[in-house]
């Protein structure tokens, strides 16, 4: 145990910040989440130096498992340079000397996310680390964590599938936006963090490990690889992800790169238009790559 | 077309330090007598910040703390998430054993119970007593009249020799019968060995029931203002503790720790702390047992009474909620405990500032969808 031999002076930090006892508890408290797929594993969460909800949770997962040579990406709502990535990028540069990082999904072996799931399907030697504000789907329907773990043992979702239920007979749609109760591998529902729906569908038998981390709520869970994650829903009501189509019933396409399959974000342009863009800088940039080195061949 | 939608994160982050750190030396712009505020400045003249701040912080170390009001322009909020995140960095090495109170070096006593206590009431720094008046001399306070304070209060105090403990109240209470008696045995003394069997919030988490050690260690170290709200809504009806305060005491605790080699109990410091036992309305302790009062424990770093107060009354409300269920907000542990940590609430409410763009594109995608549909004949 080397604990000690990096944190010597007033202001020498460990690698990767925290002591090396809290690291190796996040590791336990990861192979335990891996093990049971989608069970909430209590750890003891460390404050770290950003804000509570500001993905602390993701931050120690990714720190407790980083190790010299890995290759980090950090993005928060599917940008690199989104004020929170940078923030998060710059502690791990910070932190972990001689690791390095890329904004390139496809070099990443260790990728921290909030709110999204790169559109670039990920593979079985990568790991993606969500950032998790409520780890408990059931919190919508029960305040009280104690009988929520009991309801979680039971695997008695009744009370959600009500509640989705509700929304059918009010709206005729289920209403919930982001954060869809998904069931993982036949029994735990968890909070897939808040991704929008267009990502669930690619949590299921996904070829990487994917990791919650909750720093504020103190709650680590898994989706091993190969593994099945059905978002909740009924036999005549399936589940339906994020709609982009226009007026006339097209697919709308990112006004950057022209892609017609990834989750858009809308803006308004200067001229009071709205505009599409891939949420996903790095699948928006490597489209526009591809599609000048097409015409740059054609020319 | 460049990517419109988060972009330059980078520069805006450095830019935000950068006019931050401006606003902290603002004051020297033209000014030759302006000085920066020297961290022995804050430990004495803003003392009670860094009691805040080392009693939040959840760890003594007054030095860092008063760095940490400094760094955070004086957020309390902010400068108690500094300490905690420094704590992180620190292994734990080992505990304490329950340490003595009785021993502690008192600066102040008072007990609301009875008008003489035996050691005797010990009125010590308060402003309690005082005329919240603005002292409007103080706005041009010369140097020399500063010193001159000190030296003369020091000057005029009497050698009074003060014993090195004081008995506890409640010591008296519970010969009488009055009290249940103390669960465990009298903590220990130095040169006696012993381990702790507290629970350790920053070594696991709190899963639920969790125990009363839990508690207390989750309130020792809460945020101030939110521990006082939820005590106050005790207090004014949402609950029914009317407590009585049997001994407040604030002052230096000698601190034992086992030696590394002979596991024997050394004085290895003192911390300063404030600690408050209260005694509530009688329960039976069973089914046939004689009646007797019911107590709450508060004990946290520094120079805190209403924090110490808040926590023993809470302490006593969830002790009746964790028995009898909880018929209100102050008696359920979860939603006590879960509540009144100030980095996990700050931090929470912060992260509010944070872009939710791909969320908020999910919510119009449903309200779209269904405003759609509302429109449309059934």
């Amino acid at each position: 145990m080397n604990a000690m031999s990096h944190t010597t002076g007033g202001n020498a930090y460990n690698f990767g910040f925290l002591d090396e006892y809290a690291k190796k508890e996040i590791r336990r408290a990861v192979l335990k989440a891996i093990a049971i797929p989608g069970y909430q594993v209590p750890y003891a969460s460390r404050e770290m130096p950003m804000g509570r909800g500001f993905g602390t949770g993701g931050l120690q997962l990714t720190l407790a498992l980083i190790g010299p040579g890995e290759v980090v990406k950090v993005i928060d709502q599917g940008s690199d340079d989104s004020v929170n990535a940078v923030n998060l990028r710059q502690f791990i540069e910070m932190t972990c000397p001689g690791v390095s990082t890329t904004t390139r999904t496809a070099e990443a072996s260790l990728i921290q996310s909030r709110h999204r799931i790169p559109e670039r399907p990920l593979t079985p030697t990568q790991i993606l680390v969500l950032q998790v504000p409520y780890p408990d789907p059931l919190v919508v329907v029960e305040p009280s964590e104690d009988k929520r773990k009991i309801m979680h043992g039971e695997a008695d979702y009744s009370r959600l599938l009500v509640k989705l239920y509700e929304d059918i007979v009010q709206f005729d749609e289920i209403t919930i936006s982001h954060r869809y109760p998904t069931r993982i591998n036949g029994h735990y529902v968890i909070d897939p963090s808040p991704i929008p729906r267009w990502d669930v569908p690619r949590l299921d038998h996904a070829a990487a490990l994917t990791l919650f981390g909750a720093g504020r709520e103190k709650k680590i869970y898994a989706v091993p690889p190969h593994t099945r994650a059905e978002p909740l829903a009924f036999s005549d009501v399936p589940f339906r992800v994020e709609d982009f189509r226009d007026a006339a019933g097209r697919r709308r396409a990112c006004a950057r790169c022209g892609c017609t399959d990834s989750f858009l974000d809308e803006f308004s342009s200067d001229a009071g238009e709205k505009v599409y863009q891939c949420s996903d800088t790095d699948w928006c940039d490597e489209k526009l790559l591809r599609k000048e080195s097409l015409r740059g061949e054609a020319a | 077309m460049s990517y419109v939608a988060i972009k330059g994160g980078g520069r805006a982050i450095t830019g935000a330090a950068a006019v931050t750190e401006f606003l902290r030396t603002e004051q020297g712009l033209g000014n030759p007598a302006a000085e920066p505020l020297e961290i022995d400045t804050i430990l004495h003249q803003l003392r009670h910040l860094v009691d805040r701040v080392v009693s939040e912080g959840g760890v003594y170390h007054p030095q860092f703390a008063a760095l940490a009001v400094k760094q955070s322009l004086g957020d309390t909020l902010e400068a108690a998430f500094a300490l905690r995140a420094w704590r992180s960095t620190r292994p734990r090495l080992t505990a304490t054993p329950p340490l003595d109170t009785s021993r502690m070096r008192l600066i102040r006593r008072i007990s609301s119970a009875f008008k003489e206590i035996p050691g005797g009431q010990m009125l010590g720094p308060t402003p309690d007593y005082a005329l919240r008046l603005l002292r409007l001399e103080l706005i041009d306070e010369s140097p020399d009249a500063f010193r001159a304070v000190a030296r003369d209060w020091l000057g005029s105090c009497p050698e009074a020799q003060l014993p090195d403990s004081f008995p506890k109240v409640l010591d008296a209470l519970r010969a009488e019968g009055l009290l249940p008696p103390l669960p465990h045995p009298r903590p220990l003394s130095p040169g006696e060995r012993g381990e702790s069997s507290a629970f350790d919030i920053t070594r696991e988490p709190l899963v639920f029931p969790v125990p009363r050690s839990a508690a207390l260690a989750t309130m020792a170290r809460a945020e101030t203002g939110s521990l006082l709200a939820i005590a106050y809504s005790n207090m004014r009806g949402y609950g029914d503790v009317h407590p009585t305060v049997a001994e407040l005491r604030v002052g230096y605790l000698p601190v034992l720790l086992p030696h590394p080699v002979t596991g024997e109990l050394a004085e290895v410091g003192e911390v300063l702390m404030t600690e408050c036992e209260v005694v509530a309305m009688y329960a039976a302790t069973e089914p046939g047992g004689k009646p007797v009062f019911t107590v709450g424990y508060g004990a946290c770093f520094g120079h805190n009474e209403v924090k110490a107060i808040s926590m023993a009354i809470l302490d006593r409300a969830l002790q009746k909620g964790m028995q009898d269920g909880p018929a209100n907000p102050s008696e359920d542990p979860e939603f006590v405990l879960l509540h009144v940590d100030g980095v996990d609430s700050m931090g929470f409410a912060s992260h509010y500032k944070m872009p939710h763009y791909v969320t908020f594109q999910s919510d119009l995608d449903r309200l779209r969808t269904t405003q759609q549909k509302s429109g449309e004949p059934a």
